[in-house]
């Protein structure tokens, strides 16, 4: 007997053009956790992505939190901002427009509404640095939308970017 | 404190699934907490395992507490850790490492609770590498952590590494926090995962 698949991809796109920001729509509720496997390069010469998150439409208020913990290249460093209008997905991982950038996107019980939801990201990007986050959305709202984007203003997301969207369904 | 329904896998020899990566076991915690959460009889059909964890604990202290992991019933110091993270409070920031052995269990990371807000839960997964491997003593890794936002307390992200010093294939899991209990609407789902 076949099983259903437990960790299945939703969306996936490879961007044929430069852009500001790729949204996946629409996202089903009906898994536990969702990933985001994002993997490119950026327009400016060096910016963080960000992940704006939401219910319908995405949430662009001071609504977010991370803490973070990088490897600089030279040394470990952490950090906390709060009351972010986005989800800083990197810290020294940055993306650029020289090397392919890596960042993992774990969104935990993203369709439960009792919690806040909390992020995990992993950032690698060599030339750059290695880090991993813990993001905070303060809001008890099922995530439906889900809009990554580079976090300088007029970074793009480069041709080639790919983007990756993941369900892992629990028993 | 009641004592969270240990979860028995449901699944058997003959219906070993195809796909490689397979929901085994999904415990959440209810009304009151709990002192443990446990996963047994734990299929021995799979490569890897890994859990993936949403906790918070009770009790009042804003600390963090660390999140642990025990197998099989072994109580005893067969466990070491290794732990790389970077913490936050309101006035300061910093990076910690340690290397712990002789332990009694395996640390998963740190989980919030005590007074910071409520709807606050942590995220950890934890993946166990060739956990009915008879050879080798077993080799767990996670990645986790929480932000609190301007909350009162610590938030933490990193990366730990645990060994737990036995031959025996793993048949069960029990995680729970320092001292306090796990809190409502905590979850943890175990996976298996195919080689």
């Amino acid at each position: 007997m076949a099983a259903a698949q437990t960790y299945e991809p939703i969306a996936t796109t490879t961007l044929g053009s430069a852009t500001n920001a790729y949204t996946f729509s629409s996202i089903p509720s009906t898994y536990t956790d969702l990933i985001l496997v994002a993997t490119g390069t950026t327009g400016a010469s060096a910016t963080t992505t960000k992940t704006n998150v939401g219910n319908g439409s995405i949430d662009t208020g001071a609504n977010y939190s991370v803490t973070r913990f990088a490897g600089t290249g030279s040394a470990a460093a952490a950090d906390r901002t709060t009351g972010e209008t986005y989800c800083y997905n990197e810290w020294y991982a940055n993306w650029n427009n020289t090397s392919q950038a890596v960042t993992i996107i774990h969104f935990f019980n993203y369709a439960n509404t009792t919690t806040y939801k909390t992020f995990l990201m992993r950032g690698n990007n060599v030339p750059a640095g290695v880090d991993t986050t813990a993001g905070l959305w303060r809001s008890t709202s099922a995530i439906n939308t889900i809009q990554i984007a580079g976090r300088n203003v007029g970074s793009v997301l480069n041709t080639g970017t790919t983007l990756t969207l993941y369900g892992i369904k629990a028993a | 404190m009641p004592i969270l329904g240990i979860m028995a896998s449901a699944i058997s020899g003959n219906l070993t699934p195809t796909t490689g990566f397979v929901s085994i076991a999904t415990a959440t915690v209810g009304a009151g907490g709990s002192s443990y959460v446990e996963f047994t009889s734990i299929p021995s059909v799979y490569k890897h395992l890994q859990i993936r964890m949403f906790s918070r604990y009770t009790g009042t202290n804003n600390s963090g507490e660390p999140l642990y992991l025990q197998f099989n019933g072994d109580t005893a110091a067969n466990y070491s850790i290794h732990r790389l993270l970077g913490y936050t409070n309101q006035s300061s920031t910093g990076t910690s490492s340690a290397a712990l052995t002789s332990q009694t269990y395996v640390q998963a990371g740190y989980t919030t609770g005590g007074s910071t807000t409520a709807n606050i839960f942590s995220a950890h997964v934890s993946d166990i590498l060739e956990y009915t491997n008879t050879n080798t003593y077993k080799t767990i890794r996670t990645l986790g952590g929480y932000d609190i936002n301007t909350d009162t307390g610590y938030s933490s992200a990193g990366i730990y590494s645990g060994n737990w010093r036995s031959t025996a294939a793993i048949t069960s899991i029990k995680i729970f926090a320092d001292t306090n209990s796990l809190a409502q609407y905590s979850s943890f789902a175990l996976y298996g995962i195919q080689g």
